[in-house]
């Protein structure tokens, strides 16, 4: 009876793998699809900003809330640890170089995968049900062209610019949080810190989040274009849009900070 | 788009398809005619939603032959495709219109991205004349920037179908295009039909297990039953046909 189990487990086990490994051979087909497109005329451009907007514009207030949060929590977890210390004089570069190299690109990317991931996983997992996607086919337009690849570009070029937003949200928390414990101007508080900040505690982490982008955009893509099952399927799409993306962009962080380490200091 | 004097507008030859271990089309073989409209019926879940995605290349088959004007599409990349596929229109069965746009950008969306000299059509003034033009023909100049959540199942059919007539295709295509329809709406629809037979000469197959609706539009009826056709030919001869699925179904449907 216990081999039976045992046997039963090994093969869930490997049919587990399996479909692992077909969701990544799929999913790199996909991709290359989608280069493809993106690198093909006709360009879509009036899509590709109109998804800048929905993607870019109408997620930033929901950066900077988060990046406010982040700021504050930050400063008043530290500034008790640096007290201790005596380091006191550190915290406003602390702040900043926490914000800008990991929390603001961390955060930015797992909130714009849940607002952004889950919706274009619902939208094109609902075209897919219904058949718009087909109709768009029989219209002679590339749906990879018209849907996806504008997408994934918004997606990657919005990035970075929310990461600034919630960047500056973040410092501008720290700040705020800073000085009600103990009085200290805007401007002195950005001088001590922006002396301690260098090229590589900005630009090559806030580059890092085109990656992000890219995944987001790319993983919520891939699902809703796989979508099947009505409504239920829709959702799952729209779920694992948001599960899958997330991991990926954490595991990527991994990767990244450490070539960021490597190649910037 | 004009079909070769003389060539079927639709060719297929012994068409095979499966899905894994069920086998949905076992060896079709049709002909359409400039002109002609052919109705395939069917039991639901037969295959015939399947043939209509072979036709236009959403799907591939296994194996067989799929000719359009006399060109064979199976092997063809995506470019070579979409040619053939700017002369066909398609009627999806829910009308798969884009939800995000309204009716006038649903209508105008094949003419939009219309390759004219390698770019986009775009905006072109003679765009928003055209849609005009649809939307009396099906009956809907009012209702140029309703959103499709609006629509009534009937309306949506009818966006869908100016939507189709878009490019002025010879060849038109639809998958159970009066289904989930009350009797009054089906007959406008299929009045469409028939005045689109009439004044455009396209050639039409039309998927429905309605066999009312099918003797009042089509000049030929094509029974499918394990993937492949029991019967092909004029509706007066359907009572002469000795097959047990064609003689059942005349007898449920009566």
């Amino acid at each position: 009876m216990i081999q039976v189990n045992k046997a039963a487990s090994i093969r869930e086990a490997g049919d587990s793998l399996r479909s692992s490994l077909e969701w990544f051979g799929e999913f790199g087909l996909f991709t290359g699809r989608v280069a493809r497109a993106a690198l093909t005329p006709p360009f879509e451009f009036k899509e590709l900003l109109s998804q800048l907007d929905e993607i870019g514009s109408r997620s930033i207030f929901l950066v900077m809330v988060a990046g406010a949060a982040i700021g504050v929590v930050l400063t008043l977890e530290t500034r008790n640890t640096l007290l201790h210390f005596g380091a006191e004089s550190s915290l406003p570069a602390i702040i900043m170089v926490s914000i800008m190299r990991e929390s603001g690109p961390i955060v930015t990317g797992l909130i714009v995968s849940g607002r952004v991931g889950a919706g274009i996983g619902a939208a094109l997992g609902s075209m897919k049900v219904t058949e718009q996607i087909d109709a768009m086919e029989v219209s002679a337009v590339n749906p990879y062209q018209y849907l996806v690849a504008t997408r994934v570009i918004a997606c990657a070029v919005a990035m970075p610019l929310l990461t600034v937003a919630c960047d500056f949200s973040g410092v501008l928390s720290g700040w705020l949080a800073n000085t009600l414990a103990k009085p200290i101007s805007l401007d002195l508080f950005l001088n001590i810190g922006l002396r301690q900040v260098t090229f590589s505690d900005f630009l090559p982490p806030t580059f890092k989040t085109v990656v992000f982008g890219l995944i987001i955009g790319l993983v919520s893509s891939f699902q809703g274009m796989q979508a099947h099952g009505g409504t239920e399927g829709v959702g799952r799409a729209a779920t694992n849009s948001v599960v899958l993306s997330s991991l990926f962009i954490i595991m990527a962080d991994v990767v990244l900070v450490r070539l960021i380490l490597v190649f910037f200091g | 788009m004009d079909t070769p004097h003389g060539t079927p507008a639709i060719e297929l030859h012994d068409l095979r398809k499966q899905f894994g271990q069920q086998v949905v089309l076992n060896g079709l073989t049709l002909r359409v005619d400039p002109g002609e409209t052919v109705v395939v019926l069917g039991r639901s879940g037969t295959g015939k939603s399947v043939l209509l995605k072979l036709l236009v290349g959403l799907q591939k088959p296994d194996s067989g032959v799929v000719k359009i004007r006399g060109q064979e599409i199976t092997a063809l990349a995506e470019p070579a495709l979409n040619k053939v596929r700017a002369g066909i229109g398609f009627l999806f069965q829910e009308a798969a219109l884009y939800d995000s746009l309204d009716v006038g950008d649903n209508v105008a969306f094949p003419l939009r991205h219309r390759p004219v000299n390698g770019d986009k059509a775009g905006d072109a003034p003679d765009i928003s004349a055209r849609v005009t033009e649809l939307l009396s023909f099906v009956g809907l100049e009012d209702a140029k920037a309703k959103m499709p959540s609006a629509l009534s199942g009937g309306m949506k059919k009818r966006v869908g179908l100016a939507r189709a007539l878009a490019l002025q295709p010879d060849i038109l295509l639809f998958d159970e295009p009066t289904s989930a329809l009350d009797p009054i709406t089906g007959a406008e629809i299929e009045e469409l039909i028939l005045r689109l037979r009439k004044e455009q000469h396209v050639a039409s197959v039309v998927v429905t297990h309605d066999l009312r609706s099918a003797r009042r539009i089509g000049d030929r009826l094509a029974f499918i039953h394990e993937g492949v056709f029991v019967f092909d030919g004029p509706p007066d001869a359907l009572q002469q046909s000795t097959h047990p699925f064609v003689v059942q179904f005349l007898k449920e449907a009566s």
